[in-house]
């Protein structure tokens, strides 16, 4: 017998209690696991302009320069995760073709692009609750006017090192890694309760 | 206590881990270096009262090493 390999995802178990509270909250607050993406780490100096320039083609926008924020176009985005670091976010199954897109895009400049979709999963918190829930165990300040639409931050959610994007006013993705994806979901589900 | 990171901001200081006292010099000639020497290198810090230059690493964020000058009596910190 040949076993299949099949993915899961670290929150497949907590679907249905997530779906079920959301139910409960009438709308105010809904948490969805969201499908696999694609992620890839790039690493690359963001004072060679043309090479910016060459990486935005590829990206099909500029690519984030300013500290904690995300550039984004349909459902591809980059979140700027250090100076010389971003986090490039697609749909999955580019993993390759956007690999390969983006490495023939140095054209002999130093950098890397590493295939890391499986390092973080991600989880979509929306609705007018959202952001009080979330104030439980983040000390970045959520309000708007500091962390509206198209920023980003990596920071701990309780004692888990997340990413925290804000995708518009009531809706954030936090990216958990895989290992801390079970200890995120029943911190959430017990800050809900309060 | 907030720390300000040069690429984040200021963040609180359980997003960050201490690197020690910065401004050590390595020794000038490590190959005629003896044992004593290296000792003081290694080992001896000036753990002074009052301002003291630090390096600290923002290992819950952007994972970058920075200094910055923390007042050891009142914690307050200024950028390097």
């Amino acid at each position: 017998m040949i076993a299949e390999a099949v993915r899961r995802s670290p929150f497949a178990g907590y679907a249905e209690r997530f779906a079920a509270l959301s139910e409960a909250t009438g709308g105010e607050l809904t948490i969805r696991v969201l499908p696999f993406a694609t992620q890839l780490n790039l690493r690359m100096d963001p004072k060679n302009l043309s090479l910016v320039q060459r990486i935005s083609e590829v990206l099909g926008f500029g690519l984030p320069v300013t500290p904690n924020t995300v550039g984004a176009k349909g459902d591809r985005r980059a979140l700027w995760l250090g100076p010389d670091e971003w986090l490039a976010v697609g749909p999955d199954g580019q993993q390759d073709e956007l690999t390969q897109a983006l490495t023939s895009a140095f054209n002999g400049a130093l950098g890397s692009v590493t295939d890391v979709s499986a390092n973080r999963t991600l989880l979509e918190i929306r609705g007018a609750k959202a952001r009080e829930l979330l104030a439980h165990g983040l000390a970045i300040d959520l309000d708007p006017r500091l962390f509206g639409p198209g920023r980003c931050a990596q920071t701990l959610l309780a004692k888990a090192q997340v990413i925290v994007e804000r995708r518009d006013e009531s809706g954030f993705v936090i990216y958990v890694r895989a290992s801390f994806a079970a200890y995120v979901a029943t911190w959430l589900l017990d800050a809900l309760a309060e | 206590m907030l720390i300000p990171c040069p690429w984040c901001g200021e963040r609180e200081d359980n997003e960050f881990t201490y690197g020690g006292p910065a401004q050590v010099a390595y020794p000038s000639d490590p190959e005629a270096a003896d044992d004593a020497s290296w000792a003081r290198y290694v080992f001896f810090r000036a753990n002074p009262k009052g301002k003291l230059a630090e390096r600290w690493v923002h290992s819950a964020g952007c994972r970058r090493w920075f200094n910055v000058v923390r007042d050891t009596v009142t914690h307050q910190i200024t950028p390097a």
